[in-house]
C-alpha cells in the first residue's frame, strides 16, 4: 500500500485525544486498556480533558497519569473518593473522577466510597471489578466469587468464613446521594458500546446534574485467574454476570424526567 | 491597639486559620479539640469556604490531600487517637509534597487513654509518625496568642517548603482561655505561586501529577534526598525558640507548650529565691533548636528537661548537647498528673543544690 | 502583682461561669489572666473546677498547686481542695452546703459564707456563684466590681439581661458579707 493510498482512506478509528500515545503496561487480555479508552472517549465527547482532574487509586490502575492527558492526584489505598472530594470542593467547576479497583473501593475504601456517594459529591467513579487483587498477585478480593480460588483462598472462597462477594452498585444505588449507578461489562462489542454509554452518562451526571455518578465495570485478570485471554473473557459472561447482573440500578435524572 | 478578646486556645487556632486565608476544613469530632471544627463550621459559610465533617479521620486527611493538591490553603484538626488514624494520609502528603495544616490538641494515651493534656505524642509528631522517614514542620504554641500566631506561621512555612505542618498543643493550651489580640494576616513576600497545583492540564498540554510513587531506578532515593535537603534548610533558617532569664542561668530548664508555661512560673519562683535558673522553650520542635542548647550551655550549664510524658524531647536535647549533663523530670499523662509550678520549683531546687 | 484563685463545685452550677467572668474582667482592665477549666466527661452534674490566674505582667502557669485563694462550693470540693490552699491564703467556704467551717487550719483566712441561703433570699438559688465571686473580688481587690458587672453584661445573651440586677445584687451581697466577716 502506498502512502498516497493511506491518505486517501477515511480514518474511522483513532486514539481518543484524552489518551496519551504510550505503550500499555497491562497484561495481555487485561481489560483496563478498553476501560481507559471508554473513559477517554467520554472526556473527548464532553471536551473536558483540559479541565479534568483524575484521582488514581492503588493497584494496577495507579498509572492513570501515564495514560491520560489530564492532571492526576495519586490517592492512598481506598481513599480516592475522599481525595476527590477535597479536589472537587476546591474546583467545583472542574470535572473530577476516580478510577478504582475492587480491593481499593470495596474493601479498604468501603467507608470512603459510601460516604462520598451519600454526600452526593458531584464526581464520577469508575469501579473496575475483576474479582481479585491484581497488582499484589491475585489474592481474594471482596468481589471474589464463591468457590473462586485465589492465592489467599487456595481452596476456593468459603462464604461461611470469608463472606460473600459485595455488589457495590446495588449497595450504592440504595443511597439518597447517588444520582447514577450502573454495572457494565466489556466482554462483547455490544457490552463495550453499553459500557461507553454508561461511562458517558456518569460524566454527564456530574457535568449537567451536579450529581454523584458510579459505573462498575466487570473486567478480566487473565494473569491472576490463570487463564488465557479468551477463556478469561468467556468467564465474565459465564460466572461474573450471573452474580453481578448488568444494568442501570439508579438514574435519578431519568426518574425525575 | 486592637480589642483584646478572651478566647479559648482552640478558638484561637480556628481564628488564625481563617485569618490566614484557610478556606477548606476537613475534620471529625474528638475531645478536646471539637471547638475548632465548631468554630469553623459556624464562620466558614460567610467566608465562602468549605467545611466538611468527614466520615472518619482517615477521610478527612485525604480530603486535605486532595484540596492541597489543588492548591488550596486547607487544614484538619484532631486529637491523639485521631492523629494516629491520619498518619497514612500524612505520610502521603509528605511524600507528595502537599502543604497543609494538621492540628493536634493532644490527649493522653496510649489507646483511648484519657481526655487530659499530654505531651506523649512528641515522638510521633517530630520523627515522622507514619511510614517512610519524613518530617513535618512542628510548632508548639504555649499561649492562646501563639495558637493564633503560630497557626498563621504554620501555613506560611508549609507553603514555603511544601512540607505539611503540625500545631502540637494539648488540652491545657486548647481549653484554657486568655487574652488574644487578633491582627491581620500579612503574607510573606517570598511565598511563590503554587504553579505545581492541579487545575486540569488546560492549554499547557502537559499533565501535572501529585504523587508519591517513584519506581524508576534511583528515582525514589533522589526524591527522598530532595525532601531531606528541605529539612536541612529549615534547620538552618526556621528554628524558633524563646529564652527567659538565660543570661546568667546555671540551670537551664527546658520545656515546650503547656509544661513550658508551668515551668515559667517555677523559674520565676526560683529566681525570687535567688536561684540562677532560666527557661529555654522550643517553639519549633521540628526543626529542633539544637544550636540554642549549645549556645546556652556553652559555659557548662546543666539542663533540666520537663515534659508531660516519660521522656521524649529529652532525647533530642541530649543529642543536641552530648557533653552536657541533662536531667529529666516528667509525669506520665493522665487525669491528675499535670505538674504544678511548686512541683517543678522543687525539682529546680534539687538540681541547683546538688550542683552547689 | 500576681493573684490566683481556684474554684470548685458541681458542674452546671456556675463555677466555670464565675471563673470566666473574673478572667474576662481582668482582661477588660488591661491586665492579663488565664482561665483553665477541668471537668468530668459528664455535661452536667459532675465535679467542675477551674483556676484563674491574674497578673499585671505575664501569666505563667495557668495551673497552680497551692492556690492563693479557693472558692469551695460543696463538701467534696472542701475535702479535696481545702488542704491545698496556700499558707496565708484565703478559703471561701459555702457554709450552706459545707458543715466543716475550716477551723482545722489556722494558717489561712477561712470565711464561711451561707451562699445558697443568701442566693435564695435575693430570689434565685442559681445566684450562689455570684455571691461567692462578690466576696472574692472584695477580698482580692485586683478587679473592680464594676468591671465584673460590665463583663457579665457582655457575656450574658441579650434575652437574659433582665436577670442582671439580681446578679449585681448577689455580687454586692457577697462583698458586704465579706466586709462584715473581716471587720
Amino acid at each position: 500500500m502506498s502512502i498516497e493510498n493511506v491518505e486517501a482512506m477515511k480514518q474511522v478509528f483513532s486514539r481518543p485525544a484524552s489518551l496519551n500515545a504510550v505503550q500499555t503496561h497491562f497484561c495481555p487480555g487485561c481489560q483496563h486498556g478498553v476501560i481507559h479508552r471508554l473513559v477517554a472517549q467520554a472526556m473527548d465527547a464532553f471536551d473536558i480533558q483540559a479541565q479534568t482532574i483524575g484521582v488514581a487509586s492503588v493497584g494496577c490502575s495507579v498509572f492513570l497519569y501515564g495514560y491520560f492527558g489530564i492532571d492526576v492526584i495519586e490517592a492512598p489505598h481506598g481513599r480516592a473518593p475522599a481525595v476527590a472530594t477535597g479536589a472537587k470542593r476546591v474546583h467545583p467547576q472542574r470535572p473530577v473522577f476516580t478510577y478504582q479497583g475492587d480491593g481499593d473501593l470495596a474493601a479498604i475504601g468501603t467507608s470512603e466510597i459510601i460516604h462520598c456517594a451519600n454526600r452526593g459529591e458531584p464526581i464520577t467513579v469508575i469501579f473496575v471489578n475483576n474479582t481479585t487483587y491484581g497488582m499484589t498477585g491475585g489474592q481474594m478480593a471482596p468481589t471474589t466469587l464463591p468457590s473462586q480460588k485465589t492465592s489467599t483462598s487456595p481452596y476456593g472462597r468459603n462464604t461461611s468464613k470469608d463472606g460473600y462477594p459485595i455488589r457495590m452498585t446495588e449497595l450504592l444505588a440504595g443511597l439518597e446521594g447517588t444520582a447514577y449507578a450502573a454495572r457494565v461489562a466489556v466482554d462483547t462489542p455490544q457490552h463495550v458500546l453499553q459500557a461507553g454509554k454508561a461511562i458517558k452518562k456518569a460524566f454527564q451526571t456530574q457535568l449537567r446534574d451536579n450529581g454523584f455518578g458510579f459505573v462498575e465495570v466487570l473486567s478480566t485478570c487473565p494473569t491472576n485467574w490463570g487463564m488465557n485471554p479468551v477463556d478469561a473473557n468467556a468467564r465474565v459472561a459465564e460466572e461474573m454476570i450471573p452474580y453481578f447482573p448488568l444494568g442501570v440500578f439508579k438514574d435519578a435524572a431519568a426518574q425525575g424526567e | 491597639m486592637t480589642k483584646r478578646l478572651f478566647v479559648k486556645g482552640n478558638e484561637a487556632v480556628a481564628m488564625g486559620a481563617l485569618e490566614a486565608g484557610c478556606r477548606y476544613y476537613f475534620g471529625y469530632p474528638i475531645t478536646p479539640q471539637s471547638d475548632i471544627p465548631e468554630y469553623i463550621a459556624r464562620e466558614m459559610p460567610a467566608l465562602g469556604g468549605e467545611f466538611i465533617q468527614a466520615e472518619s479521620e482517615i477521610a478527612s486527611i485525604n480530603m486535605l490531600l486532595g484540596a492541597s493538591a489543588c492548591g488550596a490553603r486547607a487544614m484538619t484538626s484532631s486529637s491523639s487517637p485521631g492523629i494516629s488514624l491520619k498518619q497514612e494520609g500524612i505520610s502521603y502528603m509528605a511524600g507528595s509534597e502537599c502543604p497543609g495544616l494538621i492540628v493536634n490538641i493532644c490527649r493522653s494515651g496510649p489507646g483511648l487513654g484519657g481526655i487530659d493534656a499530654s505531651q506523649a505524642d512528641y515522638f510521633q509528631a517530630t520523627k515522622g509518625g507514619g511510614h517512610g522517614g519524613y518530617h513535618l514542620i512542628v510548632l508548639a504554641p504555649s499561649s492562646v496568642q501563639e495558637m493564633y500566631d503560630l497557626t498563621m506561621l504554620a501555613f506560611d512555612l508549609s507553603d514555603r517548603y511544601r512540607v505539611p505542618a503540625m500545631i502540637l498543643a494539648d488540652a491545657v493550651i486548647g481549653q484554657m482561655k486568655e487574652a488574644l489580640e487578633p491582627h491581620p494576616y500579612v503574607a510573606p513576600d517570598d511565598l511563590q505561586p503554587k504553579d505545581w497545583a492541579l487545575i486540569g492540564p488546560g492549554e499547557r498540554g502537559v499533565n501535572k501529577v501529585v504523587k508519591s510513587l517513584y519506581l524508576g531506578d534511583g528515582e525514589l532515593e533522589q526524591h527522598n534526598l530532595k525532601l531531606h535537603r528541605k529539612y536541612a534548610e529549615m534547620q538552618e533558617k526556621e528554628v524558633r525558640y524563646e529564652g527567659y532569664e538565660l543570661d546568667d542561668a546555671e540551670l537551664v530548664v527546658t520545656a515546650y507548650g503547656s509544661t513550658a508555661r508551668i515551668a515559667h512560673t517555677a523559674v520565676r519562683m526560683a529566681r525570687q529565691q535567688g536561684y540562677k535558673v532560666g527557661l529555654l522553650r522550643p517553639i519549633t520542635l521540628f526543626p529542633f533548636p539544637k544550636e540554642a542548647y549549645k549556645h546556652h550551655t556553652a559555659a557548662g550549664q546543666k539542663v533540666l528537661c520537663v515534659e508531660l510524658n516519660t521522656g521524649q524531647m529529652v532525647d533530642d536535647v541530649r543529642l543536641a548537647v552530648p557533653c552536657v549533663e541533662v536531667e529529666f523530670y516528667g509525669r506520665a499523662p493522665g487525669a491528675g498528673s499535670l505538674p504544678t509550678p511548686e512541683e517543678l520549683f522543687a525539682q529546680i531546687r534539687l538540681h541547683c543544690e546538688v550542683r552547689s | 502583682m500576681n493573684h490566683d484563685v481556684f474554684m470548685a463545685g458541681f458542674g452546671g452550677k456556675g463555677v466555670l461561669l464565675i471563673g470566666n467572668l473574673l478572667a474576662y474582667a481582668t482582661i477588660l482592665e488591661g491586665n492579663n489572666a488565664s482561665y483553665f477549666p477541668a471537668y468530668g466527661v459528664e455535661k452536667r452534674g459532675g465535679a467542675a473546677n477551674c483556676t484563674v490566674v491574674m497578673s499585671d505582667t505575664t501569666v505563667g502557669s495557668p495551673v497552680v498547686g497551692e492556690p492563693e485563694a479557693a472558692i469551695l462550693m460543696n463538701p467534696a470540693a472542701m475535702t479535696q481542695f481545702y488542704p491545698r490552699v496556700r499558707r496565708g491564703g484565703l478559703a471561701l467556704i459555702n457554709s450552706s452546703l459545707i458543715e466543716d467551717d475550716g477551723s482545722s487550719r489556722t494558717d489561712l483566712t477561712a470565711i464561711a459564707i451561707p451562699a445558697n441561703d443568701m442566693a435564695l433570699e435575693i430570689g434565685d438559688s442559681r445566684l450562689v456563684n455570684m455571691v461567692m465571686l462578690g466576696a472574692y473580688i472584695e477580698y482580692s481587690k485586683f478587679v473592680r466590681p464594676e468591671t465584673v458587672k460590665e463583663a457579665l453584661k457582655e457575656v450574658l445573651p441579650e434575652r437574659n439581661h433582665r436577670f442582671l440586677p439580681f446578679n449585681y445584687t448577689a455580687l454586692e451581697a457577697g462583698a458586704a458579707y465579706l466586709r462584715k466577716a473581716l471587720a
